[in-house]
């Protein structure tokens, strides 16, 4: 912390804390660990203080103040949990409840819900409206975005992130009193490519994606820390999964990368990872016939196709830092060259953010491939030499011209899936887990190094790839294998000087900036 | 002046002398009524000096809050480099206050100078008057005193000749009760919904485009002139003797079941009693007072004894349990079923919330709800309860004073009138039980 900020020090819940001057209460409570119950703030949106949610009361103070709208000062005495902070805040839980339709079984945000949460924790047991409830009809806000009206509280935090961070004010409140609700200006829709943070931002069930719409109970979802894989902006994720399925993805915050969000693109984009025509077994071209085989026999047979022979790797850039690092161990020890492609897309910033964009890399690891020491082309194969072995790390060579594939001498597929032409074409299979299926580090376009974690399991026997390249590279005379992403990621840290200082450790689940790299989203 | 009625003798004329007097419209009329003299004096003032003048005079603001006007003035920092304005607050959308409306009818030119002073003392250049859109002849009034007044020089670069620049812009606002609120109101003239801020920043802070902005009462502005004419002592020679933080004389427009309904204008401190059954004159035939809101419906009701005995200022209202808000009298008589009142004014509330805070567009619903479904004779004692607890969620936790505004006549109409609403219950309708076929 620069020297010249001016430190208050006051004392909440009876806790010293010690903050910037002009933070918040609510932030200053933060840091001592007190979370203030509130719907309408958020850390990435303009403050609106509308909820009355977040009302404490100050010593010296006549009135219970916002929270969330009020500074924290020198000597200020909090209380949050008084009898009569309490008091307020179950008044405002009940008036948000009575029209509220409690339809918390057939809610999709049931079990994540800050209404459902902060009602069981300091809610009435019970409510008080005797007359009937208001209704308003479910409304389409285009996009991925459903707005269930009657569940709405008017927190307007999506109304603040179309103004103030998508700079598309598409939303407003329409109309006053209680018959308020959150209305799109006519004629538009919710086509932002970020506008489907409203859903993550939303802390009640009225915004629903409408791919998630009823998909799945939130307690029953398994969640794993991740990286976004479907640019090189690196941003952070929380894969969610029921069943080993892939059910959606959610942003998850990182002050460096993506503050609180993700795309459109990003978080729809997951299918993929749960695709059914997976490889599942290894795979050895016996007579003709490309025949499951045992581990250990694929691992052999492809160390032989090896043997002598030059390597031509075409990997994918979607492929972890650790992959890659002993494919490019790979492709020196047998004397040949890597290169990869990356797919593009229309770049789309996110205007209220420094630096945040779906990026027209559509790919994680762009930077990694390229420290790796591979070339990145879009003839990928031009590099290949006839006779070469081609190893096809998980790339399937679509729009790739077959006479370019056909001058390999042999074809070794390291990969998720087994596309038409290898049945045909490929000596040796060996089925490696997609990105959610194991753990790694990307690489961002920043230079920034994060970590992702395994969130289901891979089909069948198909291991995590740095460990099946390990077994060959082992095969192949070099090392013995490694057991962990975090041994490999050591090794690399150890060879190659753009990973110079990191350790596997230390990345943490934000991730570190290589030495030199232009750090973050920020820089 | 009574207007409609005639003056009472009793009244004091100072705002309200040329009320119905159709020459004091135009600038020639108003000027050979002693008209700009005060801006012409004032523009070849120090600002500090006028604003030194307005604080000795004891004016307050008469919108509502009573903020001495003077001292609201001097938090305006002259030479901070900003640009300052001042808005005139004319949306007098207070149920039961009808004064600035005859202000701007009537005299258009006195709020014009009020609020070229008030602008200049404040080191603004601008000024904006902000009528609310029901307000049709008030708007052509004001719009066309401003022409006249440009027309002839008052206002503009060069106003009166002394190479200050003022300029007074009038607009209209979208009839929204919550646009009189002062950061509402900022809000809407910017072209923004009209929700008020959170304060602080408070308006002398940031106000109207985020820059320091003085807000005032269109009666506080027009008695502004008044005050630099006759000097700081002769503003405060008006009121109560016994009560120098209320001074000069104030509007108060009756409404309601009372004889004379209209403007009065008296000084400070005048008895109420005298004011209800003199110069409004009294109830209606056959007719008893019940009830009386004093000062807009946002303040709490009163009883007839509790009326009698307070004098009409800011201090003699809240000793006797009520504010002196905006000054508009609402008189209610024996005649009336005062919980339909009440219902009616919370139903007014719980359309005009802006819906910003959760306590105030839920609670002013529900209340409104309770009310009318204890009106249709559907009450229960327990909703009396509710309808306190409701009241108290809504009293001191919100953005505004609205959700309050809306408590306080559930709350004191339950505490001085608990019978009317219990009788009510008591009476309750007996439901149609569906005929059972055998």
């Amino acid at each position: 912390m620069a020297a010249d900020v001016k430190m208050v020090n006051l004392t909440i819940e009876g806790r010293p804390v010690s903050v910037p001057d002009g933070t918040s209460i609510l932030e200053a409570a933060k840091t001592a660990g007190i979370l203030i119950p509130h719907y309408c703030y958020h850390p990435a949106l303009p403050v609106a203080g509308n909820c009355r949610m977040c009302l404490v009361e100050v010593e010296k103070m006549p009135k219970l103040a916002p929270s969330c709208a009020t500074a924290a000062s020198e000597g200020q005495v909090v209380h949050v949990h008084t009898d009569k902070a309490l008091e307020a805040r179950k008044g405002v839980l009940e008036m948000l409840l009575i029209n509220h339709p409690l339809d918390c079984p057939i809610c999709d945000k049931s079990g994540e819900c800050e209404l459902q949460d902060y009602t069981f924790q300091e809610g009435r047991a019970e409510g008080r409206l005797r007359d009937p409830k208001r209704f308003n009809p479910m409304e389409d806000f285009g996009g991925d975005v459903l707005y269930v009206t009657n569940r709405c509280i008017l927190c307007t935090r999506c109304v603040r992130f179309m103004d103030e961070v998508a700079h598309d004010p598409v939303l407003n409140v329409s109309e006053r009193g209680d018959r308020a609700v959150i209305g799109k200006f006519e004629g538009q829709d919710l086509t932002h490519p970020w506008a489907a943070n409203v859903i993550d931002l939303c802390p009640v069930g009225a915004l629903l994606s409408k791919d998630h719409l009823n998909k799945a109970r939130s307690w029953d979802l398994d969640r794993a820390a991740s990286v976004c894989p479907n640019c090189s902006q690196g941003c952070n994720t929380i894969v969610e999964v029921r069943d080993n399925q892939v059910v959606r993805l959610r942003p998850r915050s990182n002050d460096e990368v993506n503050k609180y969000f993700l795309c459109d693109h990003g978080r729809l984009n997951y299918r993929w990872m749960n695709r059914q025509d997976r490889v599942s077994t290894p795979m050895v071209r016996q007579n003709g016939i490309l025949a499951t085989a045992d581990w250990e026999i694929a691992i052999r047979a492809a160390a032989q196709l090896l043997a002598g022979k030059r390597a031509f790797v075409l990997a994918s850039p979607n492929l972890s830092n650790e992959t890659l690092f002993l494919l490019g161990r790979l492709t020196r020890k047998a004397g040949g060259a890597g290169a990869f492609r990356v797919n593009q897309g229309p770049e789309a910033p996110l205007p209220g953010v420094e630096d945040l964009a779906l990026r027209s890399d559509r790919a994680a690891n762009v930077r990694g491939a390229e420290l790796a020491g591979f070339t990145r082309s879009d003839t990928p194969l031009a590099g290949m030499q006839a006779g070469d072995v081609l190893i096809v790390a998980d790339e399937e060579l679509a729009g790739i011209d077959a006479v370019d594939v056909a001058k390999a001498g042999a074809i070794l597929v390291i990969g998720t899936t087994l596309p038409a032409w290898a049945r045909h074409g490929a000596n040796v299979v060996l089925p490696i887990a997609n990105c959610v299926e194991e753990e790694g580090t990307f690489t961002n376009l920043r230079g920034r190094v994060q970590r992702f974690l395994q969130a289901k399991a891979a089909p069948g026997v198909a291991r995590p790839s740095y460990f099946v390249v390990g077994d060959l590279l082992a095969a192949l005379g070099e090392g013995a294998g490694y057991w962990t992403a975090g041994q490999v990621f050591d090794a690399l840290a150890a060879s190659n000087t753009a990973f110079a200082g990191l350790s596997y450790d230390t990345l943490g689940l934000r991730g570190l900036p290589m030495a030199g790299a232009t750090t973050g989203a920020n820089a | 002046m009574g207007f409609p009625h005639k003056p009472h003798e009793r009244e004091t004329l100072v705002l309200s002398k040329y009320f119905g007097d159709p020459e004091a419209i135009s600038l020639d009329g108003w000027r050979k009524r002693g008209g700009y003299v005060a801006l012409e004096k004032a523009l070849r003032m120090e600002p500090a000096e006028i604003v030194q003048v307005v604080k000795d005079s004891g004016l307050r603001g008469r919108g509502g809050a009573g903020f001495p006007t003077g001292v609201k003035w001097s938090f305006m920092k002259p030479g901070d480099g900003k640009p300052h304005y001042l808005c005139c607050n004319a949306d007098e959308s207070e149920p039961g206050t009808f004064k600035d409306r005859e202000i701007m009818r009537w005299t258009p030119h006195a709020l014009v100078e009020g609020c070229a002073i008030g602008a200049y003392a404040i080191g603004a250049e601008v000024a904006y008057i902000y009528i609310r859109g029901e307000y049709t002849e008030p708007i052509a009034r004001m719009e066309e005193a401003c022409r006249e007044a440009y027309a002839a020089g008052i206002l503009g670069k060069n106003a009166m000749g002394t190479g200050r620049t003022v300029h007074v812009y009038v607009h209209k606002g979208a009839g929204a009760y919550i646009c009189g609120e002062e950061t509402a109101l900022m809000n809407s003239l910017e072209g923004r919904r009209g929700n008020p801020r959170i304060k602080p920043p408070f308006p002398a802070v940031a106000g109207l485009f985020a820059q320091p902005t003085t807000i005032n009462n269109v009666e506080t502005l027009a008695a502004v002139p008044h005050i630099l004419n006759n000097g700081a002592d002769w503003y405060k020679q008006f009121g109560r003797a016994d009560n120098p933080k209320s001074t000069g004389t104030k509007l108060f427009s009756v409404c309601g079941n009372v004889a004379r309904p209209g403007n009065y204008e008296v000084t400070m401190g005048f008895p109420f009693k005298d004011f209800l059954y003199d110069l409004c004159g009294g109830p209606l035939p056959g007719r008893k007072f019940r009830a009386i809101i004093p000062g807009g419906i946002s303040v709490p009701i009163q009883t007839v004894e509790e009326a009698e005995n307070s004098p009409m200022d800011y201090e003699g209202f809240v000793a006797n349990g009520t504010m002196l808000g905006s000054g508009g009298v609402i008189v209610i008589d024996d005649a009336q079923n005062l919980v339909k009142q009440i219902a009616r004014a919370a139903r007014f509330f719980a359309h005009e919330s802006c819906a910003q805070c959760t306590q105030c567009r839920e609670g002013t619903a529900w209340t409104t709800r309770i009310l009318e479904r204890i009106v249709a004779g559907d009450g229960t004692h327990e909703d009396l309860d509710t309808l306190l607890d409701i009241a108290e969620q809504m009293t001191g936790k919100t953005i505004c004073v609205l959700s309050d505004s809306c408590a306080t006549p559930v709350v004191s109409g339950l505490k001085k009138f608990r019978g009317d609403f219990e009788a009510l219950i008591k009476r309750k309708k007996v439901h149609m039980v569906p005929v059972q076929v055998a």
